[in-house]
């Protein structure tokens, strides 16, 4: 009887389940599941031993019959609502089925610097010809506890974040692997420091260049917060996670234009998770997964033995295929492990297949592999949503390109790696000759110059250095500032108010003079007004010196959106420009730079696979020609939702670029203006060394409304504000608009010295 | 100073007309068109850092800038200068009245301002009581402390050097203490409220009533 009840409330975990996933028991006949279920439940000792098992298992083959059925049509918000199940398998579990044996590092339980991330370092077993070897690797996840209040849903927070780049590290010095585990629905969008988006930015630059083996594997992947551990060499993922750009909540609230407090229409809900294109299949189509790992239907629970047997060969092999990329030595390895991969394609619901790997693969590195390793993750984020954006592609554009790209690499190499290297030895070799002599002829002339001063009287003021002014050039180029170009918006004839009129007592200011003569600043207070990115274009850099690249590549629709099949078009017309992001060389003060700029006109400066490849573009091209970097981001509201996922890999692809940039001696800068939110600043511009905000600007991660939804707290209204990101250290300083050009080329020549590029 | 308060009529006032009449004047001159109507109800400015705007009360046009003006109070438009509605108004006018219902708090600081002599903070700095008073409080409580002038009662934090801060005014007990001892406080808000040893009884008998008749 024992055995039969154990049956029973079996199936009542399974009715549970399913009313999880479907939300309620009015999906097929599940209702009728339910009371069958209550009815057996209360007359349990009504029945024979026989009679009750004959009806326990008819419940049981009504729920395989519904649990088929629930599979076959399974929506995008159905495995949405799988891994948001506390039945689901979690972090700990993995750790205690997957790995022989574990220590938890940087907390235990509630004990811990943050609950929601789980570091540990863990051994696994792999058997060759009866031997047993013992591997060891960094395990590092999102725990989202089953039920566990304090493990915040596995939202991590920006301390978490840290602990996990901490523990990266310690793996880098030991030389062993990383295991990454991605359970999170996002980061906890707080700005105390180190900051939701600087420390997902610091990770995903680390990872980036990290000398040792990383495979991730995705369950929930809540965009920013999954990237934070989600850069790696092999991306897997679990057949019924979901890997988004943001909830299909979230995502609802913004197409749906809900009211702050109220809930967006399960259908539209519904439609944004298909919309987004968020599934293991889908995400495998799209290449920002290379694997998935088929789970049992329904999603695996925590008691799945059999799956967590193979998830461990799954990681395994995993590794195996990471490492063996490195060697020069691979190809009967890899071919075995390759005939094993299609081995398991054929069977790959059966979880029961042999599950180990004969082959020994010894995980450790040495300095050409290692080399190889980032070469190779670098290549991949590189090839990433390669064909997300359009292009003009025609055969003799490319040809001609690539031409030119080669020749201008052998120009910028003899110049710059040959003839400059040279010609820095011999400068040094006459440095070092003429200070020798200088100091030899000053030891012998010391005597007769100190007879001689004191025989004749020195003029007084002989020792104060004189300040070296300007140059006519530069100082010409200082008063064209602001001469050329007036903003559009001074041609209206009324007044407005500054925000600060009530703090400050501003008066009332009359928009000609505000947006033309005081350069949209309120004389006052310095409230900066928003300004056009025409005005910075003209105004910031050198006349006639801006010379934009990459203008054809252009912001497509890769997962066929309907908002943008409806909005893409007409926005293009109305800028005049394909995409989000401008890319361009110019001058500041005669300093040559490269430039990328996010500007607001364009879907609100939001980050696609087109403005991503144009970074990546601007980043290979400022490290072709030796020229300082700056990204100038006039507004961006992060990643665009639309593009799903292929915004997302922006992230990691376009830190990886600018990583390898900043790794060969450029210098990259940073200046934030308006708006800048999420995503990109959680990444690619986040992880700069040198940031600088314009005043009246505002930096974060999230906005009020997602950290209230969130957090479940109000923030204050200047949470995100410059002089905030300022106090928090993520920014080094706020520049005024009108020394903007001033303070740019300060900023280059102090940061970049004499030759900019500076190693 | 009791002496010359008549606290019945003072309650009998407040009683009789538990309400403040708040003049909403216009800032500069302009357009006027009115948002709100006569017996509206308006909300204060509200929000955790105040950040909630109030209810839009008018707007003021002047050189095609519309400026949006909201209440700062919560309260009823008791009276509204109808005749102004689309003319040009001078700055300073005043074109609604709104009606504040008091608070008991309110009521209370009210009557305690009259009663109480207040003393302020001499520099920005942090304040504590000097250790005498501190012990004296933490055994017998604040009200058992009596004050005279020139007794060093505070000490000032300030740039990490502290000063003794000696009382000047009419002699008393401390009935209400305005700062938290560590917290920065600006020159001239109160840290102090102190009334006479006589007044006390009479001062603890309002404040009851007040907070036993007023909802």
């Amino acid at each position: 009887m024992e055995h039969t009840r154990k049956r029973l409330a079996k199936c009542e975990e399974g009715i549970t389940y399913l009313c999880q996933i479907k939300e309620g028991s009015d999906w097929g006949n599940l209702s009728g599941l339910t009371s069958k279920l209550e009815g057996l439940k209360n007359s349990f000792y009504d029945y024979s031993e026989e009679q009750f098992s004959d009806e326990v298992s008819q419940l049981e083959e009504s729920l395989t019959f519904l649990t088929e059925r629930c599979q076959e049509d399974i929506s995008p918000m159905d495995r949405v609502r799988i891994v948001r199940s506390p039945l689901r398998f979690s972090l700990k579990d993995i750790l205690e089925n997957v790995y022989e044996d574990y220590t938890e590092l940087g907390g235990e339980g509630e004990a811990n610097i943050d609950p929601a991330m789980v570091v540990a370092k863990a051994n696994i077993l792999r058997r060759v010809k009866n031997r047993v070897f013992t591997q060891q690797v960094m395990v590092i996840g999102h725990e989202k506890g089953h039920g566990e209040e304090y493990r915040n849903g596995g939202s991590s927070k920006p301390w978490g974040n840290e602990k996990a780049l901490r523990f990266m590290q310690v793996a880098e010095t030991e030389g062993i692997p990383i295991h990454c585990y991605i359970f999170t629905p996002g980061a906890f969008p707080v700005e105390e420091y180190p900051g939701a988006a600087q420390q997902i930015a610091r990770n995903l630059y680390a990872m980036a260049k990290l000398r040792v083996p990383i495979v991730s594997i995705i369950s929930e992947g809540g965009s920013g917060g999954a990237e934070a551990i989600g850069l790696s060499d092999l991306r897997l993922m679990f057949s019924h996670g979901y890997y988004s750009v943001i909830s299909p909540e979230g995502a609802a609230a913004i197409e749906g234009r809900v009211k702050d407090g109220l809930k967006a229409p399960k259908e539209l809900v519904e439609q944004c998770a298909e919309h987004l294109k968020i599934t293991a299949e889908d995400n495998l189509e799209l290449g920002t997964i290379d694997r998935i790992v088929e789970e049992p239907p329904l999603g695996a629970k925590h008691d799945d033995f059999a799956f967590f047997k193979k998830l461990r060969y799954e990681m395994m092999r995993a590794t195996d295929e990471v490492v063996l990329r490195t060697k020069s030595l691979r190809a009967f390895r890899a071919y075995e492990l390759k005939l094993k991969k299609s081995d398991d394609d054929d069977s790959t619901m059966e979880v029961d297949a042999d599950t180990t790997i004969h082959i020994d693969i010894n995980w450790e590195l040495n300095a050409d592999e290692r080399k190889r390793l980032i070469a190779l993750r670098a290549k991949k984020y590189r090839e990433m949503a390669s064909k997300a954006y359009c292009s003009e592609t025609n055969r003799f554009n490319d040809f001609w390109n690539s031409a030119c790209t080669k020749t201008a690499k052998v120009y910028y190499t003899i110049t710059y790696d040959i003839l400059k290297r040279q010609q820095k030895q011999v400068e040094k070799v006459i440095k070092e000759v003429s200070g020798e002599g200088s100091s030899f002829l000053k030891r012998l002339t010391a005597p007769f110059s100190a007879a001689y001063d004191f025989v004749v009287h020195k003029p007084a003021g002989r020792g104060i250095v004189r300040q070296s002014s300007p140059s006519p050039r530069q100082e010409a180029l200082a008063l064209e500032f602001g001469d050329t170009y007036t903003s559009p918006l001074a041609n209206e004839d009324r007044t407005i108010t500054c925000p600060n009129s009530l703090k400050s007592g501003c008066k009332d200011l009359w928009i000609p003079d505000l947006y033309g003569e005081f350069c949209g600043v309120c004389e006052n207070c310095g409230h900066h007004f928003p300004l056009e990115y025409k005005w910075y274009l003209n105004n910031l850099f050198d006349r006639d010196s801006i010379q934009e690249f990459n203008k054809k590549i252009g912001a497509g629709n890769p997962l066929n959106h309907p908002i943008l099949r409806k909005k893409l078009q007409p926005v293009k017309n109305e800028t005049k420009r394909e995409s989000a992001n401008i890319t361009f060389q110019a001058k500041v003060m005669d300093v040559d730079l490269i430039v990328t700029m996010l500007y607001s006109d364009f879907r609100n400066g939001t980050v696609g696979a087109a403005e991503g490849e144009k970074f990546v573009r601007a980043c290979e091209l400022a490290k072709l020609q030796r020229k300082p970097l700056l990204a100038y981001v006039h507004t961006t509201g992060g990643i665009r939702i639309q593009e799903g996922t292929m915004g997302v890999i922006q992230m990691p692809k376009c830190t990886v670029a600018v990583r390898d940039y900043v790794d060969a001696g450029g210098l990259y800068i940073v200046v934030y203006d308006n708006n800048s939110y999420a995503g990109p600043v959680a990444s690619f511009l986040g992880c700069s060394f040198y940031q600088f905000a314009i005043r009246s600007s505002r930096i974060g991660f999230a906005g009020h409304r997602v950290i209230r939804d969130t957090t479940g707290q109000d923030i204050p209204p200047d949470y995100h504000s410059a002089r905030n990101a300022l106090k928090r250290g993520h920014i080094h300083g706020i520049w005024d608009r009108r020394d903007f050009r001033r303070n740019l080329h300060q900023a280059l020549m102090t940061m970049g010295g004499r030759n900019l590029y500076y190693r | 100073m009791h002496d010359d308060i008549d606290f019945d009529q003072i309650l009998n006032q407040y009683r009789s007309d538990p309400f403040e009449y708040i003049d909403v004047r216009t800032s500069h001159t302009g357009l006027l068109q009115f948002r709100a109507k006569e017996e509206d109800v308006v909300e204060g400015v509200t929000g955790e850092w105040q950040h909630i705007k109030g209810t839009l009360l008018f707007e003021l046009e002047r050189e095609r800038n519309i400026k949006p003006v909201h209440s700062s109070v919560i309260g009823v438009v008791s009276s509204i200068e109808r005749s102004l509605e689309g003319k040009f108004v001078e700055a300073g006018e005043t074109v609604m009245t709104i009606r504040h219902p008091l608070k008991k708090r309110e009521i209370i600081e009210r009557i305690l301002k009259n009663v109480l002599s207040i003393f302020p903070a001499p520099e920005r700095a942090k304040y504590f009581f000097a250790m005498d008073i501190q012990s004296r409080i933490d055994k017998h409580g604040q009200r058992s402390i009596s004050i005279k002038p020139n007794d060093e009662i505070l000490t000032m934090s300030l740039m990490k050097r502290d000063t003794p801060v000696s009382y000047q005014g009419a002699p008393g007990i401390i009935h209400s203490v305005y700062f938290e001892p560590g917290q920065t406080i600006d020159q001239g808000q109160p840290l102090l409220g102190i009334c006479s040893e006589d007044t006390l009884p009479l001062i603890q008998k309002i404040i009851a009533r007040v907070k036993a008749e007023w909802d």
